[in-house]
């Protein structure tokens, strides 16, 4: 299944990946490739099949815990590995005027 | 032959009755990581100063008789996918170069309460993308067996460091045979555990839905010794069963006979190279000479695993790596509006692989064609799921190759995704089902390169498996070229 340029940018928007004119081409050339691929399960009856969400163990799963306040990261700590951060919060460049 | 060569569980022996100590052998691995290591690149970092703080804590309560268990004074190292507290962890990423986690993942707090000597952090593919380990942003690691050929991946440089004995014992993550198919290349053992059998807490996650922990040694006895340590419930993983967790080792004694060995018909086919095959078959062999039923059995879903698998991991990943955005930790772009900022960050700081899977991802979520491909892939997974519970109604354990061929060139097929995608093709269907697996060395190439075969149990049933992954394996386990005639 062959997959354009345009698509490749608009995906790269929505993955927040800003995308060199070269890795477009060459993105859009591999993807096509793995696409192309992966076309083959158009071809499998799943009718009837219901998806399969958790492949873990339904039978001995731990129930939820109680919704009850515990302690965290102090704030130090969760701020401790940010690029920019004022003592209070992360910074990040201005969003509204 | 020095002590430190010998196999995990033989070491842990050595060290309850005193023949050695802990100090002394990580001062060995020590040693051999500084040799070999330059030639390797198996690891990312080591943490010699907490190593040699541990190992002294270990030696004073071996000396008191008062050994916490098996693993007490044995050196291990770990994928640099689990977050230790104080010591940098990257998931062989550039975006989280200088990482510092405030916390140590489950696995490495139980393995620390088992008196384990952390030594370091080991090469990966970034964030677990790859079969090669060429994928990490510092760098590829090399096969012990021939420098010029890949260890696998993607915890390439936990297989490595076992194989060339820089450690006994090492862990690493399993989301598509990451474990399985890195161990077979190298010629250890490599168990990805039951979906839910080892807590994910504090593991850098790629794909939710898949990522198992699971450890590496040389023998078998080893493996099991250290899924013991790390198994169980844990309240910080929602998806960790509560069974209790066997004493593995236990059962390693129990013998094979009249155990029932399915051998799937589709793992047989084209792309299988002859060699493998042969090796493989000799294993069947053996299990059989061991009292084994053996039989053919169908998989008929097999062939679409591979696609299925690059749909679900992929959208998991894609949904996972958004956490990088430069704005909590790791690398952050110079930009002057948000959205640039995110944009750049990620350009920066992600590799091409990463890249093209966080693509893939985002474009089977996105608005249209999440019917078509996402939807449509876990349905398949029920379907391949489905035939191995209905192979386990008349088997106790199925067998395979572990990989198609042994370990391929640095740089082989780098350019062509699709084909390293391939060399998953027998290990990725036990991650979509959630079963357990494991590699076991069972022959060696004409060109002496290692060949493993794999072993797929039912849910939980690790005993069984590593019990058949006992009488496979070989009575010796062979040093690579490297280390032959040589013990630094």
């Amino acid at each position: 299944m062959a997959i354009d340029r345009a698509q490749v940018r608009h995906v790269a928007r929505l993955a927040r990946l800003a995308l060199s004119p070269e890795e477009e081409e060459r993105f859009a050339a591999q993807l096509g490739h793995v696409l192309e691929y992966i076309e083959r399960l158009q071809a499998v009856d799943v009718s009837g099949v219901e998806p399969l969400g958790f492949a873990g163990d339904a039978a001995a799963r731990a129930p939820l815990r109680e919704d009850e306040p515990r302690p965290g990261l102090a704030r130090e700590q969760a701020l401790a590995q940010a690029p920019r951060q004022d003592g209070q919060a992360f910074v990040v460049p201005r969003i509204i005027e | 032959m020095t002590a430190d060569l010998l196999p995990l569980s033989r070491l842990s022996s050595a060290l309850l009755s005193r023949e050695v100590s802990p100090e002394a052998l990580l001062e060995a691995s020590l040693a051999r990581i500084r040799a070999l290591d330059g030639k390797l690149h198996a690891f990312l970092r080591l943490s010699e100063e907490e190593a040699r703080a541990a190992a002294r804590a270990s030696g004073q309560r071996h000396a008191r008789g008062q050994a916490l268990g098996p693993l007490d004074g044995v050196p291990v190292a770990l994928k640099d996918i689990f977050c230790t507290a104080g010591v940098e962890t990257t998931a062989g990423s550039k975006i989280l170069r200088g990482y510092v986690p405030p916390y140590d993942a489950t696995v490495v707090r139980k393995l620390k309460e088992a008196g384990g000597v952390i030594v370091g952090k080991l090469n990966m593919d970034e964030f677990a993308m790859g079969s090669s380990t060429e994928n990490s942003a510092f760098g590829p690691t090399m096969n012990p067996w021939d420098l010029s050929r890949t260890p696998g991946g993607s915890s390439g440089g936990s297989a490595a460091a076992v194989a060339a004995r820089m450690v006994p014992g090492a862990f690493g993550t399993d989301t598509g045979g990451s474990i399985r198919q890195p161990a077979a290349l190298v010629g250890c053992a490599g168990l990805k555990p039951t979906y839910g059998r080892v807590s994910r807490f504090g593991v850098i996650a790629f794909a939710s839905s898949l990522d198992q922990v699971g450890p590496f040694a040389q023998d078998v006895r080893g493996v099991a010794l250290l899924l013991s340590a790390v198994a169980g419930y844990d309240e910080n993983d929602q998806t960790s069963s509560t069974r209790p967790v066997p004493d593995y080792a236990a059962a390693l004694d129990q013998g094979v006979r009249g155990l029932r060995i399915g051998v799937p018909r589709e793992y047989f086919g084209e792309g299988l190279s002859p060699e493998v095959e042969k090796a493989v078959r000799t294993g069947i062999e053996k299990l059989r000479g061991q009292g084994c039923e053996v039989k053919e059995i169908s998989l008929p879903n097999s062939p679409h695993a591979i696609a299925t698998y690059y749909i679900v991991a992929t959208a998991e990943a894609s949904s996972n790596l958004a956490r990088y955005d430069g704005v909590r930790y790791g690398h952050r772009a110079r930009a002057g509006q948000l959205l640039e900022m995110y944009e750049r960050t990620r350009a920066e700081g992600f590799g091409a692989e990463v890249k093209r899977r966080i693509m893939l991802g985002t474009y089977a979520l996105s608005a249209g064609y999440y019917d078509a491909y996402y939807l449509r892939a876990q349905k398949v997974r029920t379907l391949i799921r489905r035939d191995f519970e209905r192979a386990f109604e008349s088997v106790d354990a199925v067998l395979s190759p572990t990989s198609p061929t042994t370990a391929f060139r640095l740089g082989e097929k780098m350019d062509d995704p699709l084909a390293m995608y391939l060399s998953d093709v027998y290990t990725v269907p036990a991650n979509l089902a959630g079963l357990p697996g494991i590699s076991v060395p069972c022959g060696f190439d004409p060109g002496g390169l290692p060949i493993g075969l794999q072993l797929i149990g039912k849910p939980f049933d690790e005993e069984t498996l590593l019990r058949l992954a006992r009488a496979a394996e070989p009575a010796e386990h062979p040093l690579p070229p490297l280390l032959q005639g040589r013990a630094p």
